[in-house]
């Protein structure tokens, strides 16, 4: 367990090096100069050089990054300005700390994130289950079809219908957006249940079709003939014995999308204009903010590779055939 | 006078047993009007190819059939119960506590997500309300008298972590937890090699002796059969073609099917030279059984028939005594019997 735990740590370093090389050695290959959005109308070549000076992105590219690296494991010096590690910079637009930022944004992204999950999980899973159960008759059918439109209708189509309907119209609910829970849990929970059922809307239909495929054929395999020639009721067969074989491929497809929800559900948040990790993201890539572009795929790669790694864990509970190393 | 009392009759009968599936090509005929009886400590070996209908038959008989798509008629009187119509929640009750099954292959028909002794153990809660350590106690004790070393260890293994052998011995384990009356072990030594099916048809004797079970034995191995049955099904095509004692069936086969299975097992003290005699042709498919005999196209005694019987006649197996359904007179099929007599 412990080696695993080690093994993994190190390869998801490795991958937020690259993945962060890649990021940065990317952005200077597009053609958006950054200094242009602060240069404003009267732009001289003079002006735009003191602010390729000050951005520090006139020094070469290998320099910059190795700046940007350091800067995460032992804090950087901005022109007398100490950033304490770890370190990712100042925004180019705001100027304000890119750390300070992200996790003022997180909790956003992690409250749309966790009720999301929850809540496509449950609804998901629920109806893969029923329609499994009741494979060929009509609520297999029904929920089959349904989940088939859940699946087609985007999120910025559903989200904004939703919208004018249920909070415009006829007014069940609030405005959608963040408040923290600390705070006012129910202005958080009233702010965040649209989000969560337009992402449940969009996605359960994969974890239904999913658990139903997979239940069904699980109700083949001769263990779960076995847990009935032993006189389990129903109910016992079912859950204890073939679900437990069913979840495999839901764990593998729930990790990926926590992952990324957590890293910022870009599309839901800007529908609803919800200031998470998501949402910043979309925006400083608009700015052309590089610290800050940085900054949200560091955030969208480490939840990515903790989610893979916690569904490796996960295989090994859920099946002791599985060991970890 | 007294009443017929209901433990006099046999334990379990099972009178013009019909099984049917509807598929998409037709409505096949799993099982067509099979009838035995089973006493108390008795072994019946059921025997026949893949496809005659042996396990729809175990399976019905537990009302484990998919219910949706599988009409089952007849009677299944268990000690005094009639099981064809009983509701789920009867069976239930009956099932792996008074009836119990063997399978197969005991690698994928045990869980793989639970140890063994939680496996052993959920089927005796389910039956007993036992407590948890109640209930493991009695799986390591079962463990330990099927033949597994260190049981209290051992329970807490996974099924991957056995050999086939011992899982096989768990899975017995398993069944015999509620002291059943009746054991259904479907091909119990198929998946296994042969030094483990000695041993484990073995074991099935020693248990049977100690606690009195009947047992339905499954097989399409002839051998397995001689060594451990009292009494002999022969099944074709969905239809028992011969019951009898299992020494006189082996013996002295009264059908040809039997006998043609016979030729085609071999034997220890025949020469190395003497061919194995394959049975012509193969089974027929249940949708479209042959008309009268369903042996008939690969019969090798046809000839000896007068007439068409074989052709247009479905012929009856009577239900006492060694019996085959067949046309041939009784002549030539003491021929038929001569055959078998050397060893």
């Amino acid at each position: 367990m412990l080696r695993f735990l080690v093994r993994r740590v190190l390869g998801a370093v490795l991958i937020l090096f690259v993945i962060s090389a890649v990021t940065f050695f990317l952005f200077f290959a597009l053609p958006s100069d950054p200094a242009r959005l602060s240069c404003g109308k009267g732009c001289t070549p003079e002006l735009l050089a003191t602010i390729h000076h000050n951005l520090g992105i006139d020094r070469p590219l290998p320099e910059q990054y190795w700046s940007f690296l350091t800067g995460i494991f032992a804090g950087r010096d901005f022109d007398g300005q100490w950033c304490s590690a770890p370190c990712l910079g100042f925004s180019f637009v705001n100027h304000q700390p890119v750390l300070d930022t992200l996790l003022n944004r997180f909790p956003a992204t992690l409250s749309v994130a966790l009720g999301a999950a929850a809540l496509m999980l449950t609804v998901g899973v629920g109806l893969g289950l029923i329609a499994a159960l009741r494979r060929g008759k009509t609520v297999d059918k029904v929920s089959m079809a349904a989940c088939l439109v859940g699946a087609s209708v985007q999120i910025y189509f559903f989200g904004i219908i939703a919208r004018y309907l249920l909070v415009d119209e006829l007014q069940w609910l609030p405005q959608p957006g963040y408040t923290s829970p600390f705070a006012a849990p129910g202005a958080w929970f009233g702010g965040m249940v649209l989000p969560w059922i337009t992402l449940t809307v969009v996605n359960a239909a994969t974890y239904a079709r999913y658990t139903r495929s997979s239940m069904v054929d699980t109700l083949g395999e001769d263990y779960v003939r076995t847990a009935r020639a032993k006189g389990l009721s129903s109910w016992g067969v079912y859950i204890r014995h073939a679900w437990r074989g069913a979840m495999t491929p839901v764990v593998t497809t729930f990790g990926i999308d926590l992952g990324l929800f957590l890293g910022g559900a870009l599309i839901t948040e800007t529908t609803f204009n919800i200031h998470g990790i998501g949402k910043l993201a979309v925006d400083s890539v608009a700015n052309s903010d590089l610290p800050m572009i940085m900054g949200t795929v560091l955030v969208a790669a480490t939840a990515m590779v903790l989610a893979s790694i916690a569904v490796d864990a996960c295989y090994a509970v859920i099946d002791p055939r599985v060991r970890l190393r | 006078m007294t009443p017929p009392s209901v433990q006099s009759g046999p334990f379990l009968s099972v009178r013009d047993l019909q099984v049917r599936f509807a598929t998409e090509d037709g409505v096949v005929r799993a099982v067509d009007g099979l009838s035995f009886d089973l006493r108390r400590g008795q072994t019946l070996g059921i025997v026949g190819e893949s496809g005659s209908g042996k396990s729809v038959t175990s399976l019905a008989v537990l009302g484990m059939h998919d219910r949706s798509r599988t009409t089952v008629t007849g009677r299944v009187t268990f000690d005094g119960t009639e099981l064809i119509d009983a509701t789920e929640k009867q069976l239930q009750s009956l099932r792996g506590n008074r009836i119990a099954m063997i399978f197969q292959d005991p690698l994928t028909a045990l869980s793989p997500y639970y140890t063994i002794g939680a496996q052993i153990a959920e089927t005796y809660r389910r039956h007993t309300g036992a407590s948890r350590s109640a209930a493991r106690a009695r799986a390591v004790d079962l463990l330990g008298r099927v033949g597994i070393a260190a049981p209290g260890r051992r329970a807490d293994d996974y099924p991957h972590e056995f050999s086939g052998g011992m899982r096989q011995r768990a899975m017995i384990a398993m069944s015999l937890v509620c002291d059943p009356d009746l054991l259904i072990a479907d091909e119990p030594t198929t998946a296994l090699d042969v030094t483990v099916q000695a041993q484990i048809l073995d074991l099935l004797g020693d248990l049977q002796r100690e606690f009195d079970t009947a047992i339905i034995l499954i097989t399409h191995d002839l051998g397995v059969v001689a060594n451990t049955a009292h009494e002999v099904l022969v099944m074709y095509a969905g239809r028992a073609v011969e019951h009898g004692a299992t020494q006189q069936v082996l013996t002295r086969p009264r059908h040809p099917y039997t006998e043609g299975l016979l030729r085609s097992v071999p034997r220890l003290h025949s020469d190395v030279d003497e061919p194995l005699v394959p049975i012509p042709g193969s089974p027929p498919s249940l949708l479209a059984v042959p008309a009268g005999c369903p042996f008939h196209p690969r019969c090798a005694h046809r000839e000896r028939v007068p007439g068409d019987d074989c052709v247009t006649r479905r012929p009856a197996l009577a239900e006492v005594g060694h019996a085959a359904a067949c046309h041939l007179p009784e002549e030539p099929r003491e021929v038929l019997a001569q055959q078998h007599l050397q060893p």
